[in-house]
């Protein structure tokens, strides 16, 4: 086995002059307690979803086993977006930058982001992704109670039946959009802020490049907000 | 190829159509119940037991005659008792055997995604396959006459599965079998379909039920349990007997429409990902790039 090129380069772990914490361990954990989790619950739910993704239940022990383990992972991702809601939410308040930035996202998308306002610790972006998720769990968890113990809702109210089914489907593929999206940005289009959320650290010129009011505030070139 | 695998109609949670597609079959069976001639006896609630080999359930007294309130996995086979305050002031005793009415129709093998758990054969039965099971309830949802039940202790669904095991072999199903008053009939759906309308017809023009009639719902395509009815106007009178059941149309929904918009959805996210990545691909942040644009106090657009 040989150790990772991210590592032995001593890019990250060994270095960490000229970079800057953007991750403490424990986000870094929760988030990827909540990765872990919710790729399981989408990999069984995308089986229970189409009869021609059913194979994907194979991958994690067939049908009954993926039914089984669906709601408890499913727990396990609502307990993750606790936490990370917990450690969050502060710095997910959009803010007047945001709105500013909001305004030249594009400028963004097309990779032009010297055109943009500057902004702290996480972009506008970001913040969707943040409460498209919380809310996103949130529903799926209500719903999912109620598809878990179906029987238990009686057959008079059973218009509750339905509606859990029809929550769960809209927020999965809520969360589902999201996701792609946010895999797509943290990999492939950013593939600096995957390394970051993996030893917790980003460049100097990264930090400044795209979370500029974050940087000053944490290289103490701008007091922090009140 | 076994001829068991052609003898099945419809496949739940199936990619394509069931290898039985299409086969003909001169018959569909059925079981008709006519409920003016029950007694209540509950002898079909114990061949049912005997026969699929359950002990009997505890029983669940509710000032009644009935076992229990509702079906269980382990009781497939419940007769309802119903006190129904008449028009004319005095009180009918009714009495309906409650089981799986086999739908032309099924909403449960509609909104069922394991692969093979419900199938309906070609002769109308619709029967679940506990091997494929993968408990996840969402039968419950799909059927309009809640009939399905979880065992708790294996995570998978049961249900009345019309004696297929004796109707495969000849013989009439076991309740059919132990009936002392000949209220239950057991034959081809369209046999039972003309007992049964003699049957209200007799009962309008000689017992003095006007409103007598046959439940054979077509909300489901018509059923494989039929009933004959004192007052067909009434269902709900005979324990929640639905008026007009079909399968939800949240359940069609999921199970049509929603998947080809959903699909759509994901695979256009992942298109557009894609095309987004060879049009502008990753971010740079060299240094030199950073460095040229931004100065101290740059970025403003």
């Amino acid at each position: 086995m040989s150790t990772s090129p991210v590592i032995s380069s001593g890019r990250s772990l060994g270095e960490t002059g000229g970079r800057i914490l953007r991750y403490t361990l424990s986000e870094r954990v929760h988030h990827w307690l909540a990765a872990i989790t919710y790729i399981y619950c989408l990999i069984t739910g995308l089986a229970f979803w189409s009869p021609y993704m059913y194979w994907l239940a194979t991958l994690v022990g067939g049908g009954p086993t993926a039914r089984f383990w669906h709601p408890w992972f499913g727990l396990g991702f609502t307990l993750s977006m606790f936490w990370m809601y917990k450690m969050w939410h502060c710095d997910m308040q959009t803010t007047d930058a945001d709105r500013r930035w909001s305004k030249a996202m594009k400028y963004y998308i097309e990779n032009e982001d010297e055109k943009l306002p500057p902004i702290g610790r996480f972009n506008y972006g970001q913040k969707l992704f943040f409460w498209l998720m919380v809310y996103g769990v949130t529903l799926l968890l209500i719903s999912g109670v109620g598809l878990w113990f179906v029987e238990s809702i009686s057959w008079s109210l059973r218009w509750l039946r339905y509606l859990a089914v029809t929550v769960h489907v809209v927020a999965a593929l809520a969360t589902i959009g999201a996701f792609i999206i946010h895999i797509y940005m943290s990999v492939f289009m950013e593939p600096e802020s995957f390394q970051a959320m993996i030893h917790g650290r980003v460049p100097e010129a990264w930090a400044r490049t795209y979370h500029r009011l974050w940087y000053e505030q944490v290289t103490g070139k701008l007091p922090p907000p009140k | 190829m076994s001829q068991a695998t052609l003898a099945i109609r419809r496949i739940s949670g199936h990619a394509g159509v069931a290898p039985g597609d299409g086969v003909e079959r001169d018959y569909q069976v059925c079981k008709l119940v006519d409920t003016t001639t029950c007694i209540g006896c509950k002898a079909c609630e114990v061949a049912c037991l005997e026969w699929n080999g359950y002990t009997f359930s505890d029983t669940v007294f509710d000032n009644s005659y009935q076992t229990m309130p509702e079906t269980q996995w382990n009781y497939w086979n419940l007769i309802k008792f119903n006190e129904h305050e008449r028009e004319d002031g005095g009180v009918s005793l009714l009495m309906r055997k409650d089981q799986c009415m086999h739908c032309a129709d099924p909403g449960c093998l509609a909104a069922c995604p394991a692969d093979g758990a419900i199938v309906q054969y070609t002769n109308g039965i619709v029967d679940f396959q506990q091997q494929n099971c993968i408990g996840c309830g969402y039968c419950v949802s799909g059927c309009p006459f809640d009939i399905p039940k979880f065992n708790p202790n294996t995570k998978k669904m049961f249900k009345c599965t019309l004696c297929v095991d004796r109707v495969s072999e000849g013989l009439e199903p076991a309740c059919i079998k132990s009936c002392p008053t000949g209220c239950l009939h057991f034959g081809t759906k369209e046999d039972m379909k003309d007992l049964a309308e003699t049957r209200a017809t007799q009962l309008r023009d000689n017992f003095g039920f006007e409103k007598a009639g046959v439940y054979d719902p077509p909300g489901v395509g018509g059923t494989g349990v039929i009933y004959v009815l004192h007052d067909a106007t009434n269902p709900e009178a005979y324990g929640g007997l639905p008026r007009d059941p079909h399968i939800p149309w949240v359940v069609r929904f999921w199970k049509g429409p929603a998947k080809w918009i959903g699909n759509l959805a994901m695979l256009g996210g992942i298109v557009g990902v894609t095309l987004h990545y060879l049009r502008f691909g990753p971010k740079q942040t060299d240094a030199a790039k950073h460095d040229d644009s931004t100065g101290e106090k740059g970025g403003k657009p």
